[in-house]
């Protein structure tokens, strides 16, 4: 098929597919899925910038059906979404500075991947760590039990006293999140997204894999909460992105709205199927995807190929 | 009460599944029109008023998600006689 606002052949069916899968995976794990999104629609030959805009525009669609399937399940802590964009679109703007001031250095492409794999296996190493160390000490009969999502969304983990000690930090104004049942320093949560937007203008996409954990971790709040809580705050940034990349003349729209064809359906899939897991669960599947990653940033770095 | 809680979760799941039966059709159905209607017109506008296509765009991919999960509520609550479930 042929796409003439990006002058590019690809095959519709390819697009519903890829879109579908990172719905999928978008819904269950409250991430964007570039990591994904980017290299298959630079393998189907569409340009870098390209394919960058329009995976952010396809992000902006299946995280509105996705965050709406999870506030219908009570999943979306909409107060503490809302502050979190404040955050997120300064980091953005910062990291795409810093990628510009390593461009004119000359070596962004080397520093960018080195970076991109630390954090990646450093997230990675983290959380299976903790979710295993919280999956062996959690009670096996509070884990078993049937989706009441009152007894699965009640969550565990093996870094509370970390978490626990950031909300004692009375750092004014503190924040109180009731659907979350957290309260907590305004500026952690400012930080929080900052750095999330930091490393999404710096990387590029949406940065839901440093978010989502950082939600859990350092905010404390249920694992839950922060699938749906991310999936909302992505709406916002990957909004202004896809509106700062469309006037650079870096979206076809046309392509994103096959992709979320398959997208739509996807992220509603995945955003039920939380219903069915405990958060440490949900940590734990979480893992491969910042390794993939890793694995795409090792490869493009080897081979000189830029996916 | 096991066989209760298995039929309660068969009746759910297949409602959702009849809810994205209908809610692929439509999503299918809107970018075939949106292609077939609007797609010269959105070739001509990202060339000539990038910043109307910026924000076109935006509203296309946000209204596909909003409007179409509306129609299906209400087309589901149609053919279920009134009942929101």
């Amino acid at each position: 098929m042929h796409f003439p606002i990006s002058h590019s052949h690809i095959n519709p069916i390819y697009l519903v597919v890829t879109g579908f899968v990172i719905g999928v995976l978008g819904g269950f794990f409250g991430v964007g899925g570039s990591f994904i999104a980017g290299p298959a629609l630079r393998t189907m030959g569409l340009d870098w910038n390209f394919a960058v805009g329009t995976d952010l525009a396809h992000i902006v669609g299946k995280s509105v059906v996705a965050a709406k399937r999870h506030r219908a399940l009570g999943n979306v802590d909409l107060r503490l979404g809302f502050i979190m964009a404040i955050g997120t679109i300064g980091g953005a703007e910062l990291g795409a500075q810093l990628i510009q001031a390593l461009k004119r250095a000359g070596n962004v492409n080397f520093i960018v991947s080195v970076v991109s794999i630390a954090v990646y296996v450093s997230i990675s190493g983290f959380m299976i760590w903790e979710s295993w160390r919280t999956l062996a000490h959690s009670k096996p009969s509070k884990l078993r039990k049937r989706p009441g999502p009152a007894t699965i969304k009640a969550d565990q983990s093996s870094f509370t006293h970390v978490t626990k000690a950031l909300q004692r930090l009375r750092i004014w104004p503190m924040i109180r999140l009731p659907t979350s049942g957290v309260t907590i320093s305004l500026w952690i949560i400012v930080l929080v997204s900052f750095v999330g937007g930091l490393f999404s203008g710096f990387l590029g996409g949406g940065a839901g894999y440093i978010r989502m954990p950082s939600l859990v971790y350092v905010l404390g709040i249920p694992t839950h909460l922060a699938v749906g809580t991310d999936l909302f705050e992505i709406i916002i940034s990957a909004s202004y992105g896809t509106f700062t990349h469309a006037i650079k003349g870096n979206v076809d729209i046309l392509i994103a709205l096959v992709m979320h064809t398959g997208a739509a359906i996807g992220a509603q899939i995945g955003a039920i199927a939380t219903q069915y897991f405990a958060g440490p669960k949900i940590r734990l599947a979480f893992v491969p995807l910042p390794l993939i990653g890793a694995a795409i940033v090792i490869y493009t770095l080897l081979s000189g190929h830029n996916l | 009460m096991v066989t209760t809680r298995k039929r309660e979760v068969r009746r759910t799941l297949r409602a959702f599944v009849v809810e994205l039966v209908l809610y692929g059709l439509l999503v299918t159905a809107y970018f075939f029109g949106v292609l077939l209607f609007l797609g010269s017109w959105l070739v001509q506008l990202e060339m000539q008023h990038i910043r109307l296509y910026a924000v076109v765009a935006l509203f296309l991919i946000i209204g596909q998600a909003v409007l179409l999960e509306a129609i299906t509520t209400a087309l589901l609550r149609l053919l279920r006689g009134g009942r929101a479930e």
